[in-house]
């Protein structure tokens, strides 16, 4: 074994420094990132807070741009191309690809990230995320995203790499880990996503440099948002297969059947791209055929996909605690939870927000005629605050706790504080989610600056007094959520500095990882031949839940105006 | 045997399949079939179908129709900004302008009676957000999109941008008036 090699003491895997080395610098690009998009995101809630009323208008539509670009993009991003290197070298136990190539590919992504910032904060690209044309941007705002996406792009490229020295080397029998699977799932999509973003932002920095006439508007959406669209699939592929990862270490649980959890993550790659359209619902110009297609026949494989992995993780977590013992009533297992380790909570928290929150919502709102009612309303970032603040960033925030021991070789400082975290950014995030969906089921416009119209000269729009209400409740959440988010960065980054070192072959003073139950152990768990009967009861309040919701909007919808 | 380790048969496709994975894949597939079944049936029965009618324009060909539709149905000028109101006949043509930083004209309808409203963007992208009425329309440059109303309640209904649209994105406003 080369001396680039070490084994780890809790885990027992085998660990490349390189490969290490790109996991931290990722993970602590990652989260400055979530730092700054999360001092970026307080000033947005404190500005729509209507007693409170932050910003001038200016500075809070550049906040919004910075907010959703730093959290949305480069935290999930640069969390992601960790995740990669993880799931190849450390779980494979190889040798990492070209490390000079991953370095160049970090390389380019802080650059974007800095121009970025720079561009954005400067004044000159506050045109959103979405930066829509014909409205223009400072051609570095483009530049800048090409050079971060091209980063990503080698950084998925020496992941496939690694891949294949795995299996020339022969580190690993048979098939890969799931996990390698989810990861392998979401680097595919990477791929498509930063190509379809190429084809839409190189055109667009030429015109904005003055060499193409005009960027037609549709055109920029559609492909736009197979870029946009598509680089949440890479969040969600990449926090599923964090979910199965953090239910081996936590549990040492065993997918149910990777039949079916492989075949749900491949049908993403088949089936998520296309589900782009449903942001271009009530566009001009997109027929109504075209939009059914891609909304239902497409998205709907995909949705039920993200519903097999919301019943197969808890589920082997399930039948991993039955296999220990836990195996009388409907949820001993889940009782006996470690529910004071944040990297169970946390996973766990983002499990049931992304199902119940934002999947039924977005599911719902994806649908062709419903979306009438909520297009471009605060519902839209409503639902998205729960699959990718709750659903992404929770999952990734839990996994960190986990990586600071074990990759960073620091102890954790601050326990107790972190076995909270995960509960206030949660909550706090939850509240956010439920209070700007209300909000926008009321008529309230996203991205908007003042919804009193006081600056109008006297043409103004009443809303329904409750908005104002729901407006605060989210303000005070996004205090909440913004407190645990400033303790995760805390806890992190204090303990990257000031933790203790863990010696080379000393092992953790906390829980680190989990024996699994053996064959044996996993005989006669359940109830009358189903082997997880509490995650099936969960799994049907679940869906009756979204069967009751999504015929309620269909419900509130057949009361508006006729369209036709 | 976990997630993080290869499985233990070398060929996963043939592992079994647990019985509660059955019972939800099913469930999870008939719902989806069900919800792949609502849209076009809500096209046969609902009367909320947005109509995908789009024709090309350009700002100039766009302000031009509507300045005639203008002049043609005027009945006053009214509120801060003294835009003229615009009262079309019932099953006529409709035309509003969304640009840097209103909607143009303010237009008056008959509950009941339906309309052809042309909506098309003068620079950049918009959103036509009617409200309390909650129906929600992108509106781009260039393309000419045609969609029928049919007003159910009377009063007086906003018009809100809900694309941004740069820093007056917030002073975007304008009027439809619903009369019985």
């Amino acid at each position: 074994m080369s001396q680039q090699f070490r084994i780890c003491p809790d885990t027992g895997l085998k660990l490349y420094q390189p490969a290490e080395t790109m996991i931290k610098v990722h993970a602590v690009a990652a989260v400055v990132c979530l730092l700054v998009g999360g001092i970026y995101g307080l000033l947005v809630g404190l500005t729509r807070w209507p007693a409170v009323h932050l910003l001038p208008a200016d500075w809070f539509y550049l906040a919004l741009t910075g907010h959703g670009l730093n959290v949305l993009i480069f935290w999930c991003i640069f969390f992601e191309i960790a995740l990669l290197y993880f799931a190849s070298s450390v779980l494979l136990g190889c040798r990492l690809a070209v490390p000079r190539f991953a370095w160049v590919g970090f390389a380019l992504m802080v650059i974007g990230v800095l121009m970025n910032n720079y561009i954005v904060m400067s004044g000159e690209a506050s045109v959103m995320m979405t930066s829509y044309a014909p409205m223009e941007a400072h051609p570095l705002f483009y530049l800048s995203l090409i050079l971060f996406a091209v980063g990503a792009l080698v950084g998925c490229f020496v992941f496939f790499g690694t891949l294949v020295i795995a299996k020339e080397e022969k580190t690993y029998e048979g098939s890969v880990p799931l996990v390698t699977f989810g990861a392998i799932t979401a680097a595919i999509i990477a791929v498509f996503t930063i190509i379809s973003g190429a084809i839409i932002l190189i055109p667009t920095l030429l015109w904005s440099l003055g060499f193409l006439a005009e960027i037609d508007a549709l055109m920029y959406r559609l492909i736009w948002w197979a870029f946009g669209h598509s680089s949440q699939q890479i969040n969600v592929a990449a926090h599923i297969t964090v979910w199965y990862a953090i239910a081996s270490i936590v549990f040492g649980a065993k997918p149910m059947s990777e039949k079916v959890s492989r075949m749900a993550f491949f049908m993403y790659i088949l089936f998520l791209q296309l589900a782009s359209v449903h942001h271009l619902l009530v566009d001009p110009g997109v027929s109504s055929e075209f939009k059914m297609f891609n909304t239902s026949y497409a998205m709907y494989l995909a949705v039920m996909a993200s519903m097999v992995h919301g019943l197969t993780v808890p589920g082997s977590i399930e039948s991993a605690q039955r296999a220990k013992g836990f195996n009388s009533g409907l949820f001993e297992w889940l009782r006996r939870a470690p529910w004071g380790n944040p990297t169970f909570s946390g996973m766990f928290i983002s499990l049931v927000g992304f199902g119940f929150l934002g999947g039924i919502s977005g599911v719902t709102m994806g649908v062709e005629q419903i979306n009438i009612l909520v297009h471009n309303t605060l519902y839209v970032p409503g639902h998205f605050h729960a699959t990718v603040v709750i659903g992404t960033t929770l999952a990734f925030m839990a996994l960190t706790y986990w990586l600071v021991p074990v990759i960073f070789r620091r102890e954790l400082i601050w326990k107790r504080l972190a076995s909270w975290q995960p509960y206030l950014f949660g909550l706090g995030m939850a509240g956010v989610s439920v209070f700007l969906m209300g909000a926008g089921t009321l008529g309230v416009p996203r991205r908007h600056w003042d919804i009193t119209f006081s600056t109008t000269g006297g043409i103004v729009h009443e809303f329904p007094a409750a908005a104002n209400t729901l407006l605060a409740l989210s303000g005070l959440s996004v205090l909440l959520a913004v407190l645990g988010g400033a303790i995760f960065c805390l806890i992190i980054v204090g303990s990257l500095l000031f933790g203790r070192k863990l010696g080379v072959d000393e092992k953790s003073s906390t829980f680190i990882i989990a024996s699994p139950p053996s064959d044996a152990d996993y005989e006669g768990i359940g109830k009358g031949g189903i082997a997880v009967p509490g995650t099936l009861v969960m799994a049907i309040v679940f869906f009756v839940a979204f069967a009751v919701y999504y015929f309620i909007n269909w419900k509130y919808l057949a009361q508006t105006w006729g369209i036709s | 045997m976990t997630s993080l380790s290869p499985p233990k048969d070398r060929i996963w496709w043939n592992e079994p399949i647990e019985r509660s994975e059955l019972i939800w894949i099913t469930i999870v597939f008939l719902w989806g079939l069900v919800m792949t079944f609502m849209m076009p049936f809500w096209h046969v029965v609902g009367n909320q179908n947005l109509s995908t009618e789009t024709y090309r324009t350009t700002p100039e060909r766009f302000m031009q129709k509507t300045q005639a539709f203008v002049d043609e149905y005027t009945v006053r000028n009214e509120g801060p900004r003294q835009y003229p109101v615009v009262k079309p006949p019932p099953g006529g043509d409709v035309y509003m302008v969304a640009r840097l930083w209103d909607f143009w004209p303010i237009i008056e309808l008959t509950k009941g009676e339906t309309y052809r409203f042309h909506l098309s963007s003068l620079d950049w992208q918009h959103g036509f957000s009617l409200q309390p009425a909650n129906i929600n329309i992108q509106v781009l440059p260039k393309y000419e999109h045609v969609v029928s109303f049919t007003p159910n309640k009377s009063g007086e209904y906003s018009v809100i941008c809900n694309e941004y649209c740069g820093i007056g994105h917030h002073l975007m406003i304008g009027k439809i008036i619903v009369v019985e």
